[in-house]
């Protein structure tokens, strides 16, 4: 693969990175993180 | 002045990983009062493998995120999370490793401790390297989403049953401050910190042990290293293959051969040993006449 389509393909995976991140947000996937993130994991901190 | 900026300059990437480090875990508080952040900020992924429950953390961690995502009862597609992978792994690949990530510069910093003899590597590191994308999909991926209790949730398996990394900055300092955690510990903890105690002692031994055979997170930004805007390239009419970047290199890589290779966390040694600076990042590309076109 040349250098110019390496290029082109990283820029099509940031894209679509940037519209998985708009239809996550538009599902409410951030509500789960944010939920998950600001009570203490339990399972992370070897409780379970 | 010019000492003072050369000195800066020499330690750039230690500097970075401990700003990094620092400002993305300071919430002070939490490591008074034995607790946790509650703010809006933790619905936004860091980079790196950055615990959740580390009580001066920030945001959130992406493979914790991953897990509690896929493990919920109305997700089975972790949209938003696998949209920030792709962005950070487009743009630079496993540099997160190198320069951003918390446990990273832990080992390294472990690494530095000296010791009898340093391994470059450990023995079966062949097989044992492949060891991450099991945990990727076995721990990360298929467990959470199928292994589920009568309501339909999972379990984020990687946090409870492997990762050092939330051991050590969330279990250990909510352990030691908190009394109603304390007061529950038990089996599991006990086996974490043995995890954790290995990864220790080898981490004096080898270069960072977690990063090579065990963290999904690197497992997944290695996938981007050949193709990610950020990579390096050889300059074959100035490379002699005298193996220079290969002998540097912690990761033992050899950079004349594969510079983008998944293992690459992109610490720049070899492109500061290269006796004729043949090994450039993509940046500077355009200006390399003699570099290779072939898929490296």
């Amino acid at each position: 693969m040349t250098e110019k389509r390496k290029n082109i393909f990283a820029t099509g995976i940031l894209c679509v990175g940037v519209v998985f991140v708009i239809i996550g947000v538009y599902r409410n996937e951030v509500h789960i993180v944010l939920q998950k993130a600001i009570n203490i994991c339990l399972e992370c901190i070897g409780i379970g | 002045m010019v000492k003072l900026l050369k000195k800066i300059k020499a330690h750039i990437r230690l500097i970075v990983q401990v700003g990094f480090t620092a400002i993305t875990n300071s919430y002070i508080n939490g490591y008074v009062e034995g607790n946790i952040f509650k703010g809006p900020s933790k619905a936004v992924c860091v980079p790196g493998l950055n615990c959740y429950s580390c009580p001066g953390a920030l945001g959130s961690c992406p493979i914790g995120s991953l897990q509690a995502v896929l493990g919920s009862r109305n997700y089975k597609f972790a949209f938003y999370v696998l949209g920030f992978l792709m962005i950070v792994g487009a743009l630079c690949g496993r540099l997160v490793c190198g320069w951003l990530c918390p446990f990273g510069l832990i080992q390294d910093l472990l690494y530095k401790i000296p010791f009898i003899k340093k391994l470059k590597k450990l023995p079966g590191d062949k097989v044992l390297k492949w060891l991450k994308y099991v945990i990727l999909v076995v721990f990360v991926l298929l467990l959470p989403m199928f292994a589920v209790d009568i309501i339909g949730q999972g379990k984020p398996w990687f946090c409870e049953y492997i990762c050092p990394s939330g051991t050590l900055s969330a279990g250990v300092p909510l352990v030691l401050l908190n009394e109603n955690i304390r007061s529950i510990i038990g089996w599991l903890y006990a086996w974490k910190l043995l995890i954790l105690g290995i990864i220790i002692l080898l981490s004096i031994l080898v270069y960072r042990p977690f990063c090579r055979y065990l963290c999904p997170l690197g497992g997944i930004y290695g996938l981007f290293n050949p193709i990610s805007l950020y990579r390096y390239k050889v300059d074959a009419a100035k490379c002699t293959k005298c193996g220079k970047c290969q002998k540097v290199c912690n990761m033992d890589i050899k950079v004349y051969e594969t510079p983008n290779s998944i293992e690459c966390i992109r610490c720049g040694a070899c492109k500061k040993a290269c006796p004729h600076k043949a090994i450039q990042n993509n940046s500077v590309y355009k200006k390399c006449s003699g570099c290779e076109k072939d898929d490296r």
